[in-house]
């Protein structure tokens, strides 16, 4: 088991007049090797339930176990927990900062007080790994690149420190289509590779439903649900209830059903569908 | 960052947030100002009073009130400590190598801390009771007799309503971009002073690129809506001075009256000291 999470909670300005709760008793288990998506509105605790998982928010109620890292103890080892897991935030082009790339990309890893041998190493590794070019890119400035670019150079920024648990925080919020299937591409690249465990936000059906094995949904500080994405999608009233939408593959699937079609919950994606509609043509030919 | 509450609007829709901003601008002038002028006990308690009102009638709670002296507190520790070592006076009370202290600096000391705080809440209160928008509104206002020389008012008045407005924008992003940066093992609270100062580049940097792209695509996006501060532009919420407005005016004239005698008239700290005596 990856990570441990026990009625964890938390409330943001503890007796000020703007006190608000922003998580409520979740607890949940998050096994090792799965791509776990967090889904929910704005506000709904998501961003604050993540920021937990590498300290960057202070437990204060519940119980939390990152790998054999335990946050219940007096002095939790934070330097090791934010090696081990890996964040990127939401747009991760804004927190570049070094004059070339190899050594913004190098600054987690010095961080972590690295040799300068292992530190080049992994610089390296890194930037290859996000699909940029080492030789190319690596002296130059950060804030010359190109969007895409940038934010690639900010995830190697964080894939350098080799962590074993992956969060990213909306990793395709504010790109174009393609740059959207060319970073899903590269996340999922990166949790066969690397991060084997990988913990994603996101407000994409479509893209929850291609990636995740399993999703949790969230909504006003409480945990709602915690299933495979094709049960989730299949549960309709509690969709609508938690003020969520379904995936455009299971929209058409269900005109095609309205139309007499036969096809199984599993038509959340496109392939998964498109499957479906030709097993079912094949039968009733 | 986040608990320093300087100049930050605290909404109560109170008497004192519906006076005329311009009214509240030259009240706080006036009061500063005065600060400077008074030296006694008496006077400084009038000061306190004066702002113990403003706060309770503006229903401001007296620890945001005490929270915006956050930001001086190291300033006024530093005077108050520095006054009382190497002020010479005449009642000498203890005296250990070169440093003597007297009662004389306690008093003066105690005098410049009150000073300073009583200095700071003013402004504090005129930005805890006023909107951004109304402040400019009312420097603008204020202004409006310079443009007989050409002065751009107008613009000026732009400049800082734009000024105030990203203020929580920048703070907020700070506050990202810090997460950040710790999320990569960066270590801020650790080290000595250099150290220190050199960890925060990871944040700086960042944050003055995310500004100077703020502004770039704000000055953008008021061209984008034929933005020019031409002369005549009218305004969708006018200033008034009403009867409200004249009856704070006259309570801070009393004030006045009463500080300015006490300087001037009649010792009030000797008069209230010779009870004592």
């Amino acid at each position: 088991m990856a990570i441990e999470v026990r009625d964890l909670g938390y409330i943001y300005g503890k007796k000020t007049p703007y006190e608000m709760r922003a998580l409520n008793k979740i607890s949940l288990h998050i096994e090792k090797g799965e791509f776990l998506a967090i889904i929910g509105h704005t506000g709904s605790g998501k961003s604050t339930f993540v920021q937990h998982l590498n300290g960057l928010i202070k437990l204060t109620e519940g119980k939390l176990r990152v790998l054999d890292i335990d946050l219940n103890v007096k002095k939790p080892d934070y330097k090791r927990l934010r090696t081990t897991v890996g964040m990127v935030f939401q747009y991760p082009e804004y927190q570049l900062f070094d004059e070339t790339v190899a050594k913004d990309v190098g600054f987690g890893p010095r961080n972590m007080g690295l040799e300068k041998e292992e530190i080049d190493k992994r610089v390296k590794e890194a930037i290859e790994l996000v699909g940029l070019s080492y030789e190319e890119v690596a002296e130059r400035s950060p804030f010359e690149l190109s969007g895409g670019q940038k934010r690639r150079v900010a995830i190697a920024g964080v894939i350098a420190m080799k962590p074993e648990v992956l969060v990213l925080d909306e990793p395709t919020a504010g790109l174009d289509p393609k740059g959207k299937r060319d970073i899903i591409a590269l996340v999922q690249k990166l949790k066969q590779e690397v991060c084997h465990t990988v913990i994603m936000v996101s407000h994409d059906m479509d893209l929850v439903a291609e990636t995740a094995t399993k999703v949790a949904v969230l909504k006003d500080g409480e945990l709602k649900a915690y299933l495979p994405p094709v049960q989730l999608f299949a549960n309709r009233q509690g969709i609508a209830e938690w003020g969520l939408d379904i995936p455009y593959s299971a929209k058409i699937a269900d005109c095609l059903r309205d139309l007499g079609m036969e096809l199984s919950d599993n038509c959340i994606t496109p392939e998964n569908l498109a499957n479906e509609i030709l097993a079912w043509g094949g039968k009733n030919e | 960052m986040n608990n320093i509450s300087f100049g930050q609007y605290y909404p109560t829709n109170s008497p004192i947030h519906k006076l005329d901003p311009r009214l509240k601008l030259l009240i706080t002038l006036g009061y500063i100002v005065l600060i400077f002028f008074i030296n006694s006990f008496t006077s400084y308690l009038f000061c306190a009073l004066f702002i113990l009102t403003i706060a309770l009638v503006g229903r401001i709670p007296l620890k945001t009130l005490l929270k915006s002296v956050k930001a001086v507190i190291f300033l006024v520790f530093f005077i108050t400590v520095i006054n009382v070592l190497f002020y010479k006076g005449n009642h000498l009370l203890w005296s250990w190598w070169k440093i003597s202290i007297y009662l004389d600096g306690i008093l003066y000391a105690i005098k410049m801390a009150l000073r300073l705080i009583l200095l700071v809440m003013g402004p504090a209160l005129l930005t805890f009771t006023t909107t951004p928008m109304e402040l400019t509104d009312g420097v603008e206002s204020l202004l409006s007799p310079l443009k007989v020389i050409k002065f751009p008012v107008h613009d000026v008045a732009v400049i800082m309503s734009i000024a105030l407005r990203m203020i929580p924008t920048l703070m907020e992003e700070t506050n990202k971009i810090t997460m950040a940066q710790k999320a990569r093992g960066a270590d801020l609270d650790s080290g000595n002073v250099f150290k220190r100062a050199k960890a925060l580049i990871p944040i700086l940097v960042p944050l003055f690129v995310g500004a100077f792209r703020r502004a770039d695509e704000l000055a953008l996006a008021m061209d984008a809506r034929c933005y020019n501060a031409t002369p005549n532009r009218t305004k969708y919420k006018l200033l008034h001075f009403g009867w409200g407005d004249l009856f704070a005016f006259l309570i801070f004239g009393i004030y006045l009256a009463l500080v300015i005698m006490n300087i001037h008239l009649f010792d009030l700290d000797a008069l209230i000291w010779g009870l004592f005596a």
